[in-house]
């Protein structure tokens, strides 16, 4: 069991699966084949990210350094919020960029999803956590690797 | 963040619950990169990513009604991405039912919704809004609240404005208050290069590779890019404009780039040279080798890589009207030297309707419809982004639509010389 402290962006707790990708997340490449077909597990359909390709994504701890790519990417994580399928936690070892922060606000000021948001968990913590560990955010934004 | 009063005000709701949700979504967003306070959006027009009605995206008709509803349609009046679907773009009749009943059913709310939220007109769809025949063009300086990767990164780069990258719907929301959180970009510390680019190519790098190439490596950081003088000059003509919109459009969708510096081109660069570096800035050196290795380590996600191209889009971002021009007339070499009348392969060139209208007053609309382009003012992106779209073998020298679909991606030349080969009838 391994802990990490980050930046609380979005406050709440939980407990999930880790989903890591090691690269930038594209936002849009990511969800836009899910949503647009109502993929129930919502699958990852971003075929330059090995680690996530294929993947399902719903209620998974989701650990990135940063999300990349288009612009509307804060409002696909808005709408994967306000559609109940956002992951279960978004988990950031780098500072937060400006498309996860919108996606991330925007989910929590317009819909009633919760989906807490970490930031600033350091390199260390990518480099640690595994997909398929368990995840744990507390009150405090201390993340748990286990 | 400390709020002026009037902006205080809004967020404890003298102007209405929606209002003060606005408010506090632009603080919250502020908050999240250490903004002291809000500037004010300077800039005539805004401009929005969003402009697709897809079915998927109710929630944000939802969010769009709930602003119409609380009378916030008086805000900055703005430009909008390109429109998904365009009858003159080859579709089977399968894919038109795909498109219009069940991908895009909510287009006419959608266009609806812009109107009443204050787009400038029906022509103000494209991802190009910066263009000469568009008017919506920034000043060194302005404060913008855009969204649209491709033209917040020109924005900033270009022509010298300052701009976040911002989420689509946020960016309604700056148009919307009139005022933006004052962080990152907007700020001279923010604009100052992370990396230095040492570009050591023989030949003049295709823009879309070179962008790649660059928004792989330094992601969301700022880089200046030095070697470029021999190609692109001293001066932003429409040659050198054109290059570094598709260059950009590469940094930032194969990246996060919101902002490059070109010694000796750019604004900033011109004005300020290498003070723009910061110190201990990371150094790329990029020859032409490394964009050769870029390139080949694409996926190819065809289930026939040796396919047939079916289809060929050009125009991702929009192209220039110049850049038209130049097609056509390397369209017409190309098809008399190999015998024939029109290209081999459907192929589409997207514009904004602005320059398509430019380029309808020309002979050069007819050169191209003569040869077979398909002019359109579609957003190939969105065309594409279909499960039968996946099927098709589309290729494209664009690398942001290269990123998003299954197109397969080749450089210009390379598309010419597929799109007039004899042997492909």
């Amino acid at each position: 069991m391994k802990e990490f402290k980050g930046r609380v962006i979005v406050p709440g707790t939980c407990t999930a699966e880790a989903l890591v990708s090691h690269g930038g997340f594209n936002t849009l490449a990511s969800y836009q084949m899910a949503l647009m077909f109502g993929d129930k597990n919502v699958k990852c359909g971003d075929q330059n990210n090995p680690d996530l390709y294929k993947q399902p994504m719903i209620g998974k701890a989701l650990c990135l350094p940063m999300t990349i790519g288009s612009t509307t990417g804060g409002m696909i994580l808005y709408t994967a919020c306000a559609a109940g399928k956002q992951p279960a936690c978004m988990l950031f070892s780098k500072p937060i960029d400006s498309l996860a922060a919108s996606g991330a606000i925007l989910g929590d000021v317009w819909t009633d999803a919760v989906m807490p948001v970490v930031d600033s968990l350091g390199d260390d913590f990518l480099e640690t956590v595994q997909t398929g560990d368990i995840i744990t955010i507390g009150e405090d934004g201390i993340v748990t690797v286990e | 963040m400390k709020l002026t009063k009037a902006q205080q005000a809004l967020l404890d709701g003298s102007k209405g619950e929606t209002m003060a949700k606005v408010v506090k979504t632009l603080v919250m967003y502020g908050e999240a990169f250490g903004a002291k306070r809000m500037v004010p959006v300077t800039s005539n027009y805004g401009h929005t990513v969003i402009s697709y009605g897809l079915s998927a995206m109710k929630p944000v008709n939802a969010l769009f009604q709930e602003l119409i509803d609380a009378g916030l349609t008086e805000g900055q009046k703005f430009t909008a991405d390109p429109r998904p679907l365009d009858k003159n773009v080859p579709s089977s009749l399968l894919e038109d039912i795909v498109f219009k009943k069940i991908m895009y059913s909510q287009q006419n709310l959608m266009e609806k919704q812009l109107e009443q939220l204050g787009i400038i007109d029906d022509d103000a769809y494209t991802c190009t809004c910066y263009v000469d025949q568009m008017d919506n063009r920034p000043k060194q300086g302005d404060i913008l609240s855009w969204a649209e990767s491709s033209a917040v990164v020109y924005a900033n780069s270009v022509l010298g404005a300052r701009c976040n990258r911002n989420s689509g719907i946020i960016e309604l929301m700056g148009s919307v208050a009139g005022f933006v959180p004052e962080f990152g970009l907007l700020t001279d510390a923010g604009r100052k290069a992370d990396w230095v680019i040492e570009v050591k190519c023989e030949n003049k790098p295709e823009a879309q590779l070179l962008g790649s190439a660059i928004g792989m490596k330094v992601m969301e950081d700022v880089p200046y890019v030095k070697g470029m003088e021999k190609w692109l000059g001293n001066e932003l003509d429409e040659d050198a404009c054109s290059y570094l919109k598709d260059f950009g459009a590469a940094t930032a969708s194969n990246g996060a780039v919101g902002l490059y510096h070109i010694e000796g081109l750019t604004p900033e660069a011109k004005q300020q040279g290498e003070k723009l570096i910061k110190k201990n800035a990371k150094v790329y050196v990029i020859d032409d080798a490394e964009l050769e290795r870029v390139q080949q380590n694409y996926p190819i996600i065809w289930k026939d890589v040796n396919a047939r191209p079916e289809l060929c889009f050009v125009g991702c971002p929009h192209m220039t009207l110049k850049q038209m021009e130049d097609w056509a007339d390397d369209l017409e070499r190309e098809l008399r030297k190999n015998g024939l009348d029109r290209v081999t392969v459907p192929t589409v060139f997207t514009a904004s309707p602005a320059v398509i209208k430019e380029l309808n007053k020309t002979i050069y609309a007819y050169k191209l419809k003569s040869y077979g382009i398909i002019v359109s003012y579609i957003c190939p992106l969105m065309y594409m982004n279909n499960p039968l779209c996946k099927k098709k073998a589309v290729i494209t020298c664009s690398n942001k639509l290269r990123t998003y679909t299954s197109a397969r991606f080749y450089k210009e030349s390379e598309i010419l010389e597929i799109i007039t080969r004899k042997e492909a009838k």
